[in-house]
C-alpha cells in the first residue's frame, strides 16, 4: 500500500451548490501532499471530508487502505485555517482536554505535552489563559494539539498565518521533522512558496473539479519549455541580438545582475541542447548568467487557472 | 470513543469556575434577602408609626365609637368651632381632623362627614373610619325604625361549603389554593430554568463559534456529542446554583432574622391565618388543609416533576443550541428566539389564568398535551390530581417531541457550526437539513 490516503471520486453537493464534482486524490506514504486551488475551489470541504466532520454524498475516502471510519479520527490530526481556542481556559487545561478528546489519556497527554512545550519553549505558559496570549503565540499552542497524538495523516490549512518569520521557520523544521519520522502531510496554502520549498506532490482544485496533480517535479518538467535565461557581455547589444535571433528564437527580457547585459530569453528546439547554446554563446561574448526558466508552482497554478 | 463525559465536564467546570457565574451565585440571594429585609422593615416601620386622629363631632352620635389601638390616638374635641380645630389639629401636626356636622337629620349628617388633613391620608384610615361612623349610623338607624339589635346579632349566619369528592376526599378553598401554589411554583421554576440556562447553553455555542474552536473540536468528536454535552453539562451547573442558592438563602434568612429581630415569614396573610388559628373553627380548617397536603398526590407530583421537568428543559435546551449554532453572535438572536419564547410564555398565561379556573376544563387538559406547554400546564395541573394515563401520554408526547427536536437541532447544529457570516434565514434553516 504506496499511498496512506486515497480518495475515489468524491462528490458533494450543498442544496444546488457542488462543493467537490468527482474529485479522486492519491496521497503518498511519508509524503508532503499539497492541496491548492483558488478560494472556493473546495479543498475546504474535501478536507472536512476527510476529516469526517462532513459526509460525502458519493465517492469512498480510504486510509490505510480502509473505508474511514470514526476510530481514524485518532490517525488523524487537523489544524484548520479557521482555528481558535477557549479564550477563557488555561492552556494546559485546554491543551489536555483537546488531547484526551483525540483519545489520549491525561498522563500520557500530560507527558507529550511537557515535551513538546519544552521543545517550542512554551513551558511558562501553561497556567495563562489563551486571551492573555497574542496570536502567534496561541497558534504555537494549536500546532502542538495538533500534533500531540502523532497521527498518521497531518492536515494542515494554512499553518503559517498569523507566524513571524522565525516562527513560521520553526514550524516548518516541525513539519519536515514529523515528516521525516513517517508523518504524512496534506498541506493547504496559497502561498506558493511554501509549496515549493515542502511539497513533493500536488493537486489543483478549481471550481469543484480537480485540474491537475502528480508529482510536483513531474508536473514541472511538463510544463517546462526549454527556455534559457542567459546574460552576454556585449559592445553593441543590438547588433549581438539580431546576429543570435537569427539562429534561435529570442525574446527580450529583463532580470536582475550586476552587469549592464544584453539579457534574453532563448528557447530551444528539440534538435538543440543547452550545451550547444553555451558553445555558441561564448563564442559570441562572455557568458555571465545562463539559467533554464524552469515554471515556479505559481506560474503552474496561475496558468492551469487560467485555462480552466 | 465515546467523548460525553469529558465534554459533560469541561461545559460544567468551565462554567462553575466562570467569574461571573460564581459572583452571581453567591450576590443573587444577598441581594434578595436584603431587599426583602428592607421591604420588611420599610412596612413594618410605616406600620409602627403612631399617629392622632382628632374628631369634632358635633353631632353627638359617634364620638365614642373610636376606641385608642396601639398605633392611633383618637382625640375627641368639644366646643369649638370647626376653624378652630383646624388651627388647633395644624398646630398640634395631629394626622387629621375628622369632622361630623350637626345639622339636619340623620340622612344630612351622614353626607356631611369630611376628613381634613395636611396631606392625602392613607386609604386604610379613610376606609377604617369609614366602616366605623358606617355601623353606627346603621344601627341608629335601625333602633329609630324599632328594630332590636340584638335579634339581629343573633340570627346571623355563617356559611362556609365543606367540599368532597365523590371519593371521599375532603378539600377546601385553602387547599385549592395551596395546590395552586405548589404547581404554580413547579412551573414557574421550570419556566426560568429554561430561560436562564437555555441562554446559558446558547452563548455558550456562540462562543464555540466566535472563538473558532469549534471546527478543531468537530474533528475530534461528533456535533450531536459536543450539543449533548453542552446541555447536560449546563443544566448540571445550573442545579448547583439552584441549590446553593436554596441553601445560601435559608442560610442568610434565618441569620438576618436573627439579626435584626424582623420576622422575614411574618406576611400578612399569615398574620391572618395565625388569628384565624384562634378560633375553633379555623383549627379544623387547618387540620383539613394538612390533611389535604398529605393527600396530595406527593410521590406522583415528584415522580411527574422529574419527569416533566427533564422533558421540558431538555426540549427547549436543544431549541437553544441550534439557534446558538445558526447564528454568529448573540444579537442576531432575537429572531429565532421569538418563536420558542411564545409558547412558553403562552404555557404560564394558561396556567396562571386557566389553571385556576378549571383545572380539568378543556383549555387547561388539550395545553397540557402539547409538547411545547405540556411541562409547565401539566406540573401545575397535577396537585389537582390528573388521571396517570393523562400524564403519560403527554409525557409519551413530550420526550417523542424531544427526541424530534434533538435530532432537528443536531441537524442545524452540525451545518451551522461551520457558517459563518451571514444570518441565516428560516427557508436556509430548512436546506441546512437536507445537507
Amino acid at each position: 500500500m504506496n499511498n496512506l490516503l486515497e480518495a475515489n471520486s468524491v462528490s458533494k453537493k450543498f442544496g444546488d451548490f457542488t462543493a467537490l464534482n468527482n474529485v479522486s486524490i492519491s496521497v503518498p506514504r511519508g509524503s508532503i501532499f499539497g492541496l491548492l486551488g483558488p478560494n472556493g475551489a473546495g479543498k475546504t470541504t474535501l478536507i472536512r471530508i476527510i476529516n469526517q466532520i462532513t459526509m460525502p454524498d458519493t465517492g469512498r475516502v480510504l486510509l490505510d487502505g480502509e473505508q474511514l471510519k470514526p476510530i481514524h479520527i485518532k490517525d488523524i490530526g487537523y489544524l484548520p485555517e479557521e482555528r481558535g481556542l477557549y479564550k477563557s481556559m488555561k492552556v494546559g487545561e485546554q491543551a489536555l482536554y483537546l488531547a484526551q478528546l483525540k483519545g489520549l489519556n491525561k498522563a500520557e497527554a500530560k507527558q507529550r505535552l511537557k515535551y513538546w512545550f519544552e521543545r517550542l519553549e512554551i513551558g511558562d505558559w501553561w497556567n495563562k489563559k489563551i486571551q492573555e496570549l497574542s496570536k502567534g503565540m496561541a497558534q504555537k499552542i494549536q500546532f502542538v494539539v495538533t500534533v500531540l497524538h502523532e497521527p498518521k495523516l497531518l492536515i494542515f490549512d494554512e499553518p503559517f498565518s498569523g507566524f513571524d518569520p522565525i516562527n513560521a521557520n520553526l514550524i516548518k523544521d516541525e513539519i519536515l521533522r514529523l515528516k521525516n519520522n513517517g508523518a504524512t502531510v496534506i498541506f493547504s496554502t496559497h502561498r506558493m512558496e511554501s509549496v515549493e520549498e515542502l511539497c513533493d506532490h500536488i493537486a489543483l482544485l478549481h471550481k469543484s473539479n480537480k485540474i491537475l496533480d502528480g508529482n510536483l517535479q513531474d508536473i514541472k518538467r511538463h510544463y517546462k519549455t526549454n527556455t534559457y535565461e542567459v546574460g552576454i557581455k556585449a559592445n553593441n547589444k543590438k547588433e549581438l541580438s539580431e546576429v543570435i535571433a537569427s539562429k534561435f528564437q529570442v525574446s527580450e527580457t529583463n532580470f536582475k545582475s550586476l552587469e549592464d547585459d544584453l539579457k534574453l530569453n532563448i528557447i530551444l528546439t528539440e534538435n538543440d541542447t543547452p550545451n550547444n547554446l553555451l558553445n555558441y554563446l561564448s563564442t559570441k561574448g562572455e557568458v555571465s548568467h545562463f539559467v533554464e526558466l524552469i515554471p515556479t508552482a505559481n506560474d503552474i497554478f496561475i496558468q492551469t487557472v487560467k485555462n480552466n | 470513543m465515546n467523548h460525553l463525559p469529558l465534554i459533560i465536564k469541561r461545559e460544567y467546570l468551565t462554567k462553575v469556575k466562570n467569574k461571573t457565574f460564581i459572583i452571581m451565585t453567591v450576590l443573587s440571594p444577598l441581594i434578595l434577602i436584603a431587599l426583602i429585609a428592607v421591604v420588611a422593615y420599610l412596612s413594618q416601620l410605616n406600620n409602627n408609626k403612631e399617629r392622632t386622629i382628632s374628631i369634632l363631632d358635633e353631632s353627638g352620635l359617634v364620638k365614642d365609637i373610636f376606641k385608642n389601638t396601639e398605633n392611633t390616638t383618637y382625640h375627641v374635641l368639644q366646643n369649638m368651632s370647626l376653624n378652630d380645630a383646624k388651627a388647633l389639629v395644624k398646630e398640634n401636626s395631629n394626622y387629621g381632623l375628622l369632622h361630623i356636622s350637626g345639622i339636619g337629620n340623620l340622612d344630612s349628617i351622614s353626607k356631611n362627614v369630611k376628613f381634613y388633613s395636611e396631606d392625602s391620608p392613607s386609604l386604610t384610615i379613610i376606609s377604617n373610619l369609614e366602616s366605623k361612623i358606617e355601623k353606627k349610623l346603621t344601627d341608629i338607624k335601625l333602633q329609630h325604625k324599632g328594630v332590636d339589635l340584638k335579634k339581629i346579632e343573633e340570627s346571623k349566619t355563617n356559611i362556609s361549603i365543606e367540599q368532597e369528592s365523590f371519593s371521599g376526599e375532603k378539600t377546601s378553598k385553602a387547599g385549592s389554593i395551596m395546590k395552586l401554589a405548589f404547581g404554580g411554583m413547579a412551573g414557574y421554576l421550570l419556566f426560568m430554568f429554561i430561560i436562564i440556562y437555555g441562554n446559558m447553553i446558547m452563548r455558550s455555542v456562540i462562543e464555540e463559534k466566535t472563538s473558532r474552536i469549534i471546527e478543531v473540536i468537530i474533528s475530534s468528536v461528533k456535533p450531536i456529542q459536543l450539543m449533548l454535552g453542552k446541555i447536560i453539562g449546563t443544566s448540571l451547573a445550573g442545579i448547583t446554583q439552584f441549590v446553593i442558592w436554596l441553601i445560601l438563602g435559608g442560610v442568610l434568612m434565618i441569620i438576618v432574622s436573627a439579626i435584626f429581630g424582623i420576622d422575614l415569614s411574618q406576611s400578612p396573610q399569615q398574620e391572618m391565618v395565625q388569628q384565624a388559628m384562634n378560633n375553633q373553627e379555623a383549627q379544623a380548617e387547618i387540620q383539613l388543609l394538612f390533611t389535604e397536603f398529605v393527600n396530595m398526590p406527593i410521590s406522583n407530583l415528584i415522580i411527574a416533576f422529574i419527569l416533566f421537568f427533564i422533558g421540558g428543559y431538555l426540549l427547549y435546551s436543544s431549541l437553544y443550541a441550534a439557534i446558538g449554532a445558526a447564528v454568529d453572535n448573540e444579537t442576531d438572536t432575537q429572531q429565532f428566539l421569538l418563536p420558542i419564547l411564545m409558547p412558553l410564555i403562552l404555557a404560564v398565561y394558561i396556567g396562571i389564568f386557566t389553571v385556576i379556573e378549571d383545572p380539568h376544563g378543556t383549555v387547561s387538559t388539550v395545553f397540557s398535551f402539547i409538547p411545547l406547554t405540556s411541562p409547565v400546564v401539566m406540573l401545575m395541573r397535577i396537585p389537582f390530581g390528573v388521571p396517570i394515563w393523562q400524564q403519560l401520554v403527554s409525557l409519551l408526547l413530550l420526550f417523542g417531541t424531544f427526541m424530534f427536536t434533538v435530532w432537528f437541532a443536531a441537524k442545524i447544529y452540525r451545518v451551522g457550526i461551520l457558517m459563518y457570516g451571514k444570518k441565516p434565514s428560516y427557508k436556509e434553516l430548512i436546506k441546512w437539513i437536507k445537507y
